[in-house]
């Protein structure tokens, strides 16, 4: 059985219910949109009408329905290869999100265990852990990506590798900040006198301590993860065609604008629905777990 | 004064070469240079000319020695691919970046000051909850999504504005406008959270009831303080949004700049020019941090006396 102290004593869907009753209108229109773009590309394979890589030469630069030359069947026409853009739109929504989420999840795993190492052992390896800090805040990271992108290829190993290197260093520094705050409290003192190793500490007493930052954290490097995924697959750099993701329609429609603007349009809207619907949570959360703003 | 200084420039020596080091083992990390370069398409005996061509047949620390001469002799190596100097390669592509990053900088200040202070002063009634709402959305609007959205109504429906390129005034508009909006978004919310902090502050109730114009107050009270929180953010975040911001930027735009040479480079694997791009980006940005951090010690007297040891 574990002892953890910071765990609060409602249910889940009690404290969700709770959430969206205190929420304001702008909020509650986020957290819908939210939901709304996670279902759309957890079910896109079974939503999306077509194959998103079928093409087909006699149907392509088709405008979306409703307008002159569209063709039945394709909601928001197709693009230079007869590809429906709407299929694509939605699995690429699917791979942006779940690239997304695991580059998130790699960066606060890798970073939160060196900022826990850091805060925990101190002395030189809290100076190297902290160097290496410095450095990376001080080199942008779109150049890094760039770099190790040019290096080891764009594979969907080296992709993930790369956003989840993204914003290390701010749960590192995070971590690190909380745990020398913590580790003067009197109830560390007291489970190390009561016999508890540096292990046991980390896990029971620190960790339930800074799960709020960390969560605040990791929704705000999601959106700009999302963005910097979009950002190399527009140029070029991210997951290789055909796969579709949504920045790399944006990049690849752009030469087609003039002519076929509703090829970028879609998956631009939904890289904007995506960043404003996490923007805006994750202001909220902050808001919940800073108590000097609450205060103000 | 002086040893703060010091310890800036110490701080920055330190972290560009721990730079210079990583890019160098992370590129002879990837396999040898030359296999990426030429393909299948080699016979065994031009690789290995190839190869001892280039000295990548060497040990690797020797090569390491060798790749940090060449910051002392300005021997930089030449393109993979346009077998010219990466030195001529990149610092050509210098003053173009530096324009388009001058521009998107004034247009920032100039939108950003002005509108957090508003933002600050009204904060309670709708002006300033609408300016804090288009900030905080403009702060989710990806650069290039705003690019290319622009060069759809400008350039292509409206006809007003030229697609790509620079030479004239006209080209600055969109890549301008491209790039400052991330960081007006940004710095909006900085003013705006400065100049709450001071608005507050006794000093600013013993200027009023001096009987100084609000204007003044504001300006010479006001802003004065906030700026030295506001000069801080522009070091921190501003020169890395901007430097990714270029990235980008000049990519769509095909502006001559050092982001877009560095996005041909990395899609085209021309190592020598990515990797002395980098470097020359990466030391700009260290520069400016350190510019900002002495300004900023500079301004606040408080900073270089209590910082001493402590983090």
């Amino acid at each position: 059985m574990t002892h953890s102290i910071a765990v609060p004593a409602t249910s889940l869907p009690a404290t969700a219910y709770r959430l969206w009753r205190g929420a304001d209108p702008i909020r509650k229109v986020a957290i819908l949109i939210g939901v709304m773009l996670v279902v759309l590309a957890i079910f896109a394979p079974l939503i999306a009408p077509f194959d998103p890589n079928a093409q087909s030469l006699i149907s392509r630069l088709r405008p979306p329905l409703g307008f002159e030359r569209a063709k039945e069947g394709y909601l928001l026409g197709t693009d230079e290869l007869g590809r429906d853009v709407l299929s694509r739109s939605l699995h690429g929504l699917q791979l942006t999100l779940m690239l997304a989420g695991l580059g998130a999840t790699l960066g606060l795993l890798f970073g939160g265990t060196l900022g826990l190492l850091a805060g925990v052992v101190g002395g030189r390896t809290e100076a190297t852990v902290m160097a290496a800090v410095d450095t990376q805040i001080a080199v942008p990271f779109t150049l890094v990506a760039l770099f190790l992108l040019a290096i080891l290829g764009s594979s969907i190993e080296v992709i993930v590798l790369v956003l989840g290197l993204a914003g290390w260093e701010q749960y590192a520094r995070i971590v690190r900040g909380e745990v020398r705050r913590l580790m003067n409290m009197p109830f560390i003192e007291a489970a190390r006198a009561a016999g508890a190793g540096p292990l046991r500490i980390a896990r029971h007493h620190l960790l339930p301590n800074i799960v709020s930052p960390l969560v605040v954290q990791f929704t705000l490097s999601l959106s700009n993860i999302v963005l910097l995924e979009s950002t190399l697959s527009f140029l070029g750099l991210g997951v290789q065609p055909p796969t579709a993701t949504l920045g790399a329609m944006v990049g690849i429609g752009r030469d087609y604008m003039p002519s076929a603007p509703w090829i970028v349009v879609a998956p631009a809207m939904m890289i904007l629905f995506i960043t404003f619907a996490v923007q805006i949570l994750g202001d909220w959360l902050r808001d919940g777990a800073d108590v000097k703003l609450r205060a103000r | 004064m002086l040893s703060y200084a010091l310890r800036t420039l110490t701080r920055m020596a330190i972290t560009f070469f721990v730079i210079v080091t990583v890019v160098f083992f992370a590129t002879r990390l990837s396999g040898n240079a030359v296999d990426f370069v030429v393909g299948d398409g080699i016979t065994s005996e031009d690789r290995e000319l190839l190869i001892s061509y280039y000295e990548l047949d060497r040990p690797l620390f020797t090569q390491y020695l060798a790749f940090l001469k060449s910051f002392t002799d300005g021997q930089f190596g030449l393109s993979f691919i346009e077998r010219r100097p990466v030195s001529d390669i990149v610092l050509e592509r210098i003053w173009p970046s530096a324009q388009l990053l001058l521009a998107a900088m004034t247009l920032t200040l100039l939108v950003s000051i002005p509108l957090g202070i508003v933002a600050a002063i009204w904060r309670d009634s709708w002006i300033g909850s609408a300016v804090m709402m288009v900030a905080f959305l403009g702060y989710a609007v990806p650069n290039f999504v705003l690019a290319v959205l622009m060069m759809l109504i400008f350039s292509y429906w409206l006809n007003w504005l030229p697609v790509v390129g620079n030479g004239t005034a006209l080209h600055f508009i969109m890549p301008t406008i491209a790039m400052a909006g991330v960081l007006i978004a940004a710095l909006t919310r900085f003013t705006r959270n400065a100049m709450l902090d001071v608005l507050g502050q006794d000093f600013m109730r013993t200027a009023r009831a001096k009987g100084l114009s609000e204007g003044h107050v504001i300006i010479k009270h006001g802003l004065r303080n906030a700026g030295i929180t506001i000069l801080s953010v522009i070091g921190l975040q501003v020169a890395g949004i901007a430097a990714a911001g270029s990235v980008v930027i000049e990519a769509i735009f095909s502006w001559p700049g050092i982001g877009d040479l560095l996005v041909s480079a990395a899609v085209r694997r021309d190592y020598p020019v990515l990797q002395f791009g980098v470097l020359t980006v990466a030391l700009a940005v260290i520069v400016i941090n350190a510019l900002v951090d002495l300004a900023y010690a500079w301004a606040d007297p408080r900073l270089r006396h209590t910082v001493k040891g402590g983090n």
